[in-house]
């Protein structure tokens, strides 16, 4: 269960085209003050797969996506994306790579439509001058009407035609998951990131989900990551697996190798130290 | 010694006394703060009412006077008594817990879990309507205010620090009443303290303050402690009230020292008591020096006005958090 | 029956973007320009100007100049007053400095001093938040109307420390200075009012609009799905004191004619602005109008019927009105903390639905 097996690009049983590596971690410590999060982990991402993080609670798998996306800072370690080291870099910057995520407790902007939410995901593509803005007609409303096209494909998409012009506050939770993969959509990122996509769900929702992230994988080629504690699902759905516990990296290869192996059955499911 | 030297001194002193009412007055924010999460604006408001409550009931005024006569055409002012002043601090203390639980009542309880930022902006139209109410129960003008303090220059700091210059020194120039008000805003920081140390109801307080839901879980009632902290911040606005009174008469400037506490707050973090003391004495030398070495020779005065402000806003720029306020881990 | 949507049925984006989806709101609005532009300025006389119109029309500039600020980019400011100085004083020094400066030019080139000022203090909403930022404010609030209070290049060494606006006039009308008519600064105002409103509303719907309300609505989130902060945040000071300034330069030079700093500008003033877009709808241009015609009207009201009707001393009424404005601040927050707009969009769902009650 090396890296070394997934040197080259490959093709998956069921037909999708897995290509070079696009993300990067090499050797990444993150520390608060005395606490370690994440301590010297290294592994990759590939262009087009489903790359799923699995750990118990703790094990610092929501720090690791908040590594890939600028959100932490690490104090060891490089970033490398499309081959290109990480610098100093702030969230949004990063956004503008083509980086998207969504969150594990929703964060939507609770103020706003679903459809206005979805068009925040759209604000890196939308750069009118404040000028043109303040006259509304002409190149302001032109590109309003562009990006909105795209949105509603991604309504579409999602299935909440009706819900447009609900604030979102008032929707239902698996509701707003959906609007917040929409929000994240939008951007047309090259690389997904999806915190508990499925958290607090029930079967159908679970299936709604995952169908969305693999017509997304599958239709715009996204390459996505995702942390997931269902096990059912990330082995149904993932192409490769990285199992952390408490920081550490404990395993990382396809699901079957990863459920066979003895560290990871020992996290997941306790063992007897004699 | 020479003479600029000791005036220079004798700023400090003065700035040091001014920073022990700042921090008395910050000290009732915090409480406030820490127990309910609210950013109280009308505590210099609460120390006016406090005060202008005192004045009237001490010298029997009757309360709306004004409004009746306007109404009902009368001419009514006072009741023809005077109350002795202990008797009416005791009232006046009634008072500001009866107001601590309508507070409770009719504004907190219906704003729990609302954001900071509206809690705050509560506080303003509170501070708003508490002082149109004080006025309209008590009369506008400014009063005197008497508590038996003596006032003035302190004949026997100055005599006796004399020696310390040359012929044209006189020795320190300090006013009894800051003095006295010093000793008492340092008695009550202390007891303040100790109470929130020592008793139940300072753990109980504490305990609100670390985590609101763990405390309704071990049978806390928020609610009463609300009423307590409240009360507690009335006394507190009751004692720099009647200082600051007693200084410059009861007159609407006095509400202001709410905006003198702020900045002390801002420096020494919303959450804490010795933060509180010592952003009060940093604020108030601060300010009190900066006046008279860079502000009166070179930028024609009165800027203690936005001194501490500014202050505040630099020192903020590099450790939001305050002097001793925890630091935030923004979290995702 | 007439207001309606059923029926109203949008074909394109561009329709269903606009700023009134209903036609009869559409044609409200029309109406409503119509009466203020073409019947307003033949009927109106110097009290109502200057009680109710004048600064009805000027606060309402500065409660969208905050509401954008606070009400849709979440940023609380309390030196609404400080900023309102800046564009008084700059209105004042380019006044005096270039007589042949057109005023309205004047007016606009204050608005964006005012900018700059505004975005300079909105350089620690980077690193302070919240109410930290609110305070924070207040030394601009402070600092400004010390400056302006000391710095006797800023009213010219005038010997009062006053500021007073010399006569000006736009195609030969007089705007600004003694001798001025109701109805040309009415529509000198009036135009200003409906243009920065248009702007505003164009403003708040498009990309920069919502980048400002996703910091509003969650910060964090909005940095991780690629809002620049530091440009968001900015942005929003410097168009929201832009707003201001200008309100303060009409405030100084057509409505007040000479001001002194200290009693102007105060703190009371930032309140005052804060309260009219609490009361009338945080994140609301509409709102920012109600609240404005709300606490201009309020005290006017008390005054006519408390001391003109019922002979009362006038500094009753005055402690009247603070308790009932705060009253009534405390008792929106708790109820109806999006305020006047909110309770007339209430209306306007009960309305289209009338007479069925669901």
């Amino acid at each position: 269960m090396t890296d070394a097996a997934f040197q080259e690009s490959y093709t998956t049983p069921d037909g999708r085209k897995i290509g070079d590596v696009v993300m990067e971690m090499k050797n990444i410590s993150l520390r608060f003050g005395g606490v370690t999060a994440i301590k010297d982990i290294s592994f990759d991402i590939r262009e087009g797969e489903v790359r799923a993080i699995i750990g118990p609670n703790g094990a610092g798998k929501s720090s690791m996506l908040n590594v890939i996306n600028g959100f932490y800072h690490p104090q060891e370690g490089e970033v490398w994306f499309r081959g290109e080291k990480r610098g100093p870099m702030k969230p949004y910057q990063i956004a503008r790579q083509g980086i998207a995520r969504t969150f594990q407790n929703i964060a939507l902007f609770k103020g706003m439509s679903t459809l206005d939410n979805i068009m925040t995901g759209r604000l890196i593509h939308m750069n009118t001058s404040i000028a043109s803005q303040a006259f509304w007609k002409g190149p302001a409303e032109r590109e309003e009407i562009e990006n909105r096209e795209r949105v509603e494909k991604i309504i579409d998409f999602l299935e909440i035609q009706t819900i447009r012009k609900t604030p979102v506050g008032s929707l239902p939770y698996g509701l707003q998951k959906r609007v917040e993969l929409g929000r994240a959509l939008a951007s047309d990122p090259s690389l997904l990131l999806l915190d508990e996509p499925m958290a607090g769900m029930n079967v159908e929702e679970k299936e709604d989900m995952s169908r969305f992230i693999l017509d997304v994988n599958d239709e715009f080629g996204t390459t996505i990551a995702l942390i997931e504690h269902d096990m059912g699902v990330v082995m149904d759905i993932s192409d490769r697996v990285v199992v952390m516990d408490y920081g550490a990296k404990i395993g990382d290869g396809t699901p079957d190798e990863v459920r066979q192996d003895e560290k990871v059955i020992a996290a997941y499911l306790g063992v007897s130290h004699d | 010694m020479s003479a600029d030297f000791l005036f220079g001194v004798e700023v400090l002193l003065n700035g040091l006394m001014a920073g022990v009412m700042y921090s008395l007055v910050a000290l009732g924010f915090v409480l406030i703060f820490k127990a309910s999460g609210i950013f109280n604006y009308a505590q210099g408001v609460m120390a006016l009412f406090a005060a202008q409550t005192l004045v009237g009931i001490q010298t029997g005024l009757i309360p709306f006077s004004h409004l009746i006569n306007a109404m009902l055409g009368t001419k009514i002012h006072h009741f023809g008594w005077n109350v002795p002043t202990f008797i009416a601090i005791l009232i006046t203390i009634g008072i500001m817990v009866l107001f601590a639980i309508i507070v409770e009542k009719l504004i907190l309880k219906h704003l729990v879990n609302q954001e900071p930022i509206i809690l705050f902006m509560a506080t303003i139209g509170l501070a708003y309507f508490l002082e149109g109410f004080g006025d309209l129960m008590w009369g506008a003008e400014i009063k005197k205010l008497d508590v038996g303090i003596p006032q003035g220059g302190n004949l026997w700091i100055e005599e006796s620090t004399a020696f310390l210059g040359g012929d044209d020194f006189y020795g320190f120039y300090l006013d009894t009443l800051d003095i006295y008000a010093t000793v008492i805003a340092v008695i009550l920081v202390a007891s303040l303290i100790l109470f929130s140390q020592y008793t139940k109801t300072g753990r109980a307080l504490r305990a609100v303050a670390d985590d609101h839901q763990a405390a309704l879980s071990v049978g806390i009632s928020l609610r009463t402690i609300w009423v307590i902290v409240w009360s507690i911040a009335g006394f507190v606005a009751l004692v720099a009230g009647v200082m600051w009174g007693a200084k410059s008469g009861v007159q609407f400037s006095l509400s202001l020292i709410a905006l003198k506490a702020l900045p002390v707050l801002m420096l020494g973090g919303f959450t804490s008591i010795p933060g509180a003391i010592i952003g009060g004495l940093i604020i108030g030398v601060g300010e009190k020096l900066f006046e008279f070495l860079i502000g009166a020779p070179f930028l024609g005065g009165a800027t203690e006005n936005w001194f501490a402000y500014m202050l505040a806003l630099v020192f903020l720029i590099f450790r939001p958090q305050g002097l001793f306020g925890e630091k935030i881990i923004e979290r995702v | 029956m007439i207001y309606r949507e059923v029926g109203d049925f949008k074909t394109t984006y561009r329709a269903d973007g606009q700023t009134f989806p209903i036609r009869f709101d559409r044609w409200r609005y029309y109406a409503v320009l119509l009466v203020a532009f073409a019947v307003v300025p033949f009927i109106i006389n110097d009290y109502w100007l200057n009680a109710v119109l004048l600064p009805f029309l000027i606060y309402s500039i500065a409660a969208i100049g905050l509401n954008i600020l606070t009400g849709y980019c979440g940023q609380v400011s309390l030196g609404t007053g400080g900023f309102m100085a800046v564009g008084a004083y700059s209105c004042y020094k380019l006044m005096t400095g270039f007589p042949d400066l057109n005023i309205m030019i004047c007016v606009l080139v204050s608005g964006i001093i005012t900018a700059l000022v505004g975005m300079l203090f909105g350089l620690p909403s980077l690193r302070i938040k919240g109410f930290y930022l609110a305070v924070a404010t207040l030394a601009a609030q402070f600092f400004l109307v010390w400056m302006f209070n000391k710095v006797a290049w800023f009213y010219n060494y005038s010997a009062s420390g006053q500021i007073n606006a010399p006569e000006r006039t736009m195609f030969g009308y007089k705007i600004t200075g003694a001798e001025t008519s109701a109805p040309v600064t009415y529509l000198f105002c009036l135009v200003l009012v409906v243009i920065l409103a248009i702007v505003a509303r164009n403003l708040t719907r498009g990309h920069l609009g919502r980048s400002w309300m996703a910091i509003r609505d969650m910060d964090i989130a909005a940095e991780i799905i690629g809002v620049n902060p530091l440009k968001a945040k900015l942005t929003a000071f410097g168009i929201s004191s832009f707003y201001i300034g200008v309100a303060g330069a009409l405030l100084f030079a057509v409505y007040l004619g000479a001001v002194e700093v200290g009693e102007v500008f105060g703190i009371q003033k930032s309140f005052l602005v804060l309260f009219m877009i609490i009361i009338g709808g945080l994140g609301s241009i509409f709102g920012s109008f109600a609240g404005a015609a709300f606490m201009v009207l309020l005290p006017v009201l008390l005054k006519n019927v408390l001391v003109g009707t019922l002979g009362w001393p006038t500094d009753i009424a005055t402690h009247l009105e603070f308790a009932i404005v705060g009253a009534l601040i405390v008792m929106f927050l708790i109820l109806e903390p999006h305020g006047l707009a909110q309770l007339w969009r209430i209306v306007k769902e009960k309305l289209r639905l009338w007479p069925f009650p669901h």
